[in-house]
């Protein structure tokens, strides 16, 4: 079947257990959210997904296509087609835009063939254009010096060229003013539709008035403790967490 | 005594080994008088080369050996059992054709294309110590520039070259350019006649061929007043079994308002000491840029230096060392400020991998007579694995209230958040590498000429490669 699919996923950080049991399940042409409240575990799920080292897997399965994640490294699961947006993006000094995205197209590409310059530059304008970027942003050091919202957009922009099956969207709206957060939504917007998966993690609702999910999830101590609808995060969002803590407590 | 250490060598990495035939001359193993008056016969040479020759050996028996700041590992070079001489006993060939069959296979091995040969303002490729093919192309003639090998310089063009010869690095500078200065063969000599700018840079292909043979090129470059000249060398060595010799000496004389860039890419076997001594003078106005990419050898001393001798002359030096397991670049800059309003830039990027090592040594002086002298150093350095070392030895010298130096130096390393970034978008371990090393010499590699920037390029590819993991 067609989905990102995670069974009974539990993993840890030194002696620390963050994902405990996790099962979550995204269908191909679906929008879903995770929400939660700081320390829930919702950014190790999303490294846990790309391969991280640093997290120790002690038991259950990520598949992406029926493919099992767990075990590759984190270029076999990004070729496999899951796109990581970083909450915090990374900087690379003295690679530009142009050429970091380009290397990573050339790492798909088949053997025997030939990059194509002239296309690729043709495309990465006309996403530059859409995302409100400079052109002359091209040539600059990955993220060096980048402002938050530039960073994010820059994140959206590898999104869009690489044109992964699964995008995960971790915290995307964190520093991002209004504007930003309205134009890095309608880039995600874009790339919605009925081959690809979308997994939007975030604190708060605001960024789910402009990317609507088709559902909603509540992530507490390392596991999904509730699945909704898109009323679900605005209910969060009117009563916080804590009747949620309290039924979990009391289940 | 120091024991050879036992240095892991990837024996398949720069395999040009190409089998030759016969050597019409060959002086032997081990340097003495009588070795040095053979080379000089059969180069044919007028006596007080010959004298030149055999002073420089006096000076080189008595120099001892810089270990005191060096590497020890210098005492591994056992000078007796090295061929300081060996030809094929050709004069240098003038057209393509006259090239002998098996010269061409090496040259096919080390990638240089034919059309890419058309395009070369003239080439002279050293093969072993004697030019086996060098030719000018008409143009350059017409204008009255030479471009001829050490020997056919110091024989035809005397009134030239030999003025300058030996002058900006005398024999007596270190034991190395004494040694040289004894047995060099091979080399370029140039002079460019006022005025004349050079649109197409010179190139010089070269490599050893022999085991144990040390190559000892002499390259003299003269620039007259208001003339520009690019000058671009590269290696590309054979592997070996035992340890390798090559210590060259370039001289550079940029007359007034001359312009000299000297681009040098380099990428021996792991077995090979590369003690090379490189010096300019700057003339009033003039400008001397040393670009140096120094890859592989098991030891690379070299620290390209310009004196400033005349009011408003600039100087230059970016390089970039990358030092893998085994290797020690041992490279930096020298800037003689010995005119007002003179200024000077140093860069140096250096890459250590694995147990590699890499070390900046860079020499400014300013003495307090002279006004309105500026100096610029940055040197920064990237550690790849734990235990790959760095370590860097500024000595600057700068006296007088109207002298300005600025000094950066950084040493960083790559993060593991880094490189999940980049294996997140769908590179592999060593293509992050790869990709990294390539954005940190970035802004250097962009001073090379193109075709010089993609073979970088290709030569960090497989530097890189199996060294995470």
């Amino acid at each position: 079947m067609s989905s990102l699919k995670i069974e009974n996923l539990s993993a840890s950080v030194g002696d620390e257990n963050i994902l405990n049991n996790l099962n979550f399940n995204l269908p191909k042409g679906e929008v879903h959210a995770i929400m939660g409240p700081n320390g829930s575990g919702k950014s190790t799920l999303s490294k846990v997904l790309a391969g991280h080292p640093d997290y120790k897997i002690s038991e259950g399965s990520a598949q992406l296509n029926d493919t099992e994640l767990l075990g590759l490294t984190p270029d076999e699961i990004s070729r496999l087609g899951l796109f990581l947006a970083f909450q915090y993006p990374i900087e690379v000094p003295g690679v530009s835009i142009a050429n970091f995205i380009r290397a990573a197209l050339q790492s798909r590409l088949p053997e025997g063939e030939n990059f194509k310059a002239v296309d690729f530059y043709k495309e990465l304008y006309q996403k530059m254009d859409e995302l409100k970027m400079d052109r002359a942003f091209t040539s600059r050091s990955m993220n060096e010096g980048f402002s938050g919202g530039e960073k994010k957009r820059c994140e959206i922009l590898q999104m869009s060229m690489l044109n992964p099956k699964y995008c995960i969207l971790d915290e995307t709206d964190s520093g991002l003013d209004i504007d930003a957060l309205r134009i890095v939504s309608e880039g995600v917007n874009r790339m919605r539709g009925s081959n690809r998966g979308i997994l939007v993690i975030t604190h708060y609702q605001r960024l789910l008035d402009y990317i609507v999910p088709d559902k909603v999830h509540v992530m507490w101590e390392g596991r999904i403790v509730r699945t909704g609808n898109k009323e679900l995060a605005l209910e969060l969002e009117e009563k916080g967490y804590d009747w949620i803590k309290e039924e979990v407590a009391t289940a | 005594m120091i024991q050879p250490s036992n240095i892991e060598v990837d024996r398949e990495k720069g395999n040009f080994h190409y089998p030759t035939s016969k050597y019409a001359f060959d002086a032997g193993v081990g340097l003495s008088d009588d070795v040095i008056k053979y080379i000089s016969d059969v180069k044919k040479e007028q006596d007080w080369i010959l004298d030149f020759r055999l002073k420089a050996h006096s000076i080189f028996q008595k120099k001892p050996m810089p270990t005191h700041w060096a590497s020890k590992d210098l005492h591994n070079i056992d000078f007796d059992v090295i061929r300081y001489y060996l030809a094929q006993g050709q004069q240098p060939s003038r057209t393509w054709d006259e090239v002998p069959e098996d010269i061409k296979n090496t040259f096919e091995r080390l990638g240089i294309p034919e059309q890419e040969r058309k395009f070369l303002a003239g080439v002279e490729a050293q093969f072993d110590s004697e030019a086996a093919y060098s030719r000018m192309k008409e143009d350059l003639e017409k204008e009255g520039v030479i471009f001829v090998g050490s020997t056919e310089g110091l024989r035809d063009y005397p009134e030239i070259f030999k003025k300058w010869f030996g002058k900006v690095i005398p024999s007596s500078d270190n034991k190395f350019s004494a040694l040289n200065s004894a047995v060099f063969s091979g080399g370029s000599f140039i002079y460019v006649p006022p005025g004349v700018k050079l649109a197409q840079p010179l190139q010089a292909y070269f490599r050893i061929n022999a085991e144990n043979f040390g190559q000892f090129e002499r390259t003299l470059i003269i620039a007259d007043e208001g003339s520009e000249i690019t000058y671009m060398e590269g290696c590309t060595a054979p592997k070996f079994e035992t340890s390798t010799l090559h210590s060259a000496v370039v001289e550079l004389v940029a007359l007034k308002g001359a312009k000299i860039q000297y681009i040098t890419v380099q990428n021996w076997s792991n077995n090979v000491f590369n003690l090379v001594t490189k010096r300019a003078m700057a003339e009033e106005e003039a400008e001397v840029r040393w670009i140096d990419c120094n890859i592989g050898s098991r030891l690379t001393m070299k620290y390209p230096g310009v004196v400033l001798r005349g009011r408003k002359a600039r100087g230059e030096v970016l390089s970039i060392a990358l030092a893998n397991d085994g290797q020690h670049q041992d490279t930096g800059a020298k800037m003689v400020h010995a005119a007002s309003e003179t200024s000077s830039n140093v860069i140096a990027k250096s890459v250590s991998i694995g147990h590699g090592r890499s070390s900046y040594r860079g020499l400014v002086q300013i003495p307090g007579h002279l006004k309105y002298c500026k100096n610029n150093t940055e040197c920064d350095a990237l550690l790849i694995n734990n235990d790959s070392q760095t370590d860097t030895y500024p000595a600057i010298s700068i006296q007088g209230d109207d002298n300005s130096v600025q000094h950066e130096a950084s040493v960083s390393k790559v993060s593991a958040e880094q490189i999940f970034y980049m294996q997140q978008r769908g590179l592999n371990q060593s293509e992050a590498m790869s990709l990294y090393v390539n954005g940190f010499v970035n802004d250097l590699i962009r001073e090379f000429p193109m075709e010089y920037s993609v073979e970088l390029k290709r030569l960090i590819d497989l530097e890189m490669e199996g060294s995470v993991g």
